[in-house]
């Protein structure tokens, strides 16, 4: 997906995981997305720069659907479709 | 099995089935999960060793910790514990000498009598890194095994009741066991 359009992507669950540190983010991404709906969308925020890399792998493992990543000031937030 | 592979698989099809015969059958156990010893005892390499088990069940892996010597302190409990059988002269002198938990625990390197440790945690807190307290408990509720070594508490004397709750006692076939069905086995 073009990245013009994926700062354009809308979240049904935003997982603010600004200033933790690993495994921080993940763990809030795990926890957060059994309450994301079936095919929806979570947004992990981080401001760790690991988590950019750690949660489309986290993702692929588990088994849901990475869609991407804009980077902003300071901060990447990655986009993840829940599939089961 | 006859079952010719389907060229393509979407992703709904893999989700809404959850038919164990469309898997060929090998009669091999799913190799995954991570095992681990934890052997050492000190803050840093026990931080490691829950962060990597934290992330891994994360992702869904069995996890199996086997804690032995050194490692054995990180289980135990903080402040006195009356243990049911006494201990002898020995056994009371490594309970003494030895950290009594998780937040007890020294650096590897740098710790300078405990100054380096002190700076380390602060720091630590500073940066939003999680306690290994937090992370211990954060492994149980993920779900991560965690088991004692009996003969390193038998050793030192280390009693079940001074241990935290939610351990399995074993011994080295607990931790074959689980690194045998794991595709992942450290020793730290």
């Amino acid at each position: 997906m073009q990245a013009q359009t994926m700062s354009q992507q809308k979240a049904d669950k935003v997982v603010d995981a600004r200033g933790m540190a690993c495994p921080g983010p993940l763990l809030e991404a795990k926890r957060a997305m059994a309450s994301v709906p079936i095919r929806g969308v979570m947004e992990v925020i981080s401001s760790d720069e690991g988590t950019a890399t750690d949660v489309p792998l986290w993702a692929k493992k588990v088994g849901h659907e990475y869609l991407g990543t804009v980077a902003d000031a300071g901060f990447w937030r990655i986009f993840v479709r829940r599939m089961k | 099995m006859a079952s010719a592979a389907l060229p393509t698989v979407l992703p709904h099809e893999i989700t809404t089935g959850a038919e164990a015969g469309s898997v060929p059958a090998t009669g091999e156990p799913k190799v995954e999960g991570l095992s681990m010893v934890v052997f050492s005892g000190e803050l840093d390499k026990v931080l490691a060793a829950f962060i990597i088990a934290n992330g891994a069940a994360a992702m869904d892996l069995p996890v199996h910790m086997f804690f032995t010597f050194w490692g054995l302190n990180v289980l135990r409990r903080n402040g006195a514990v009356h243990v049911a059988r006494k201990k002898t002269t020995m056994e009371s002198m490594f309970g003494a000498m030895m950290p009594k938990g998780v937040d007890h625990l020294h650096l590897s390197e740098l710790n300078m009598a405990g100054l380096g440790t002190r700076l380390m945690k602060r720091e630590m807190a500073k940066k939003h890194v999680d306690t290994l307290a937090h992370l211990v408990k954060t492994a149980q509720e993920q779900g991560v095994q965690l088991i004692a070594c009996t003969m390193t508490m038998d050793l030192m004397g280390i009693r079940k009741e001074e241990l935290i709750e939610g351990i399995t006692l074993g011994n080295v076939a607990s931790f074959i066991d689980a690194a045998d069905r794991s595709r992942i086995s450290l020793f730290i």
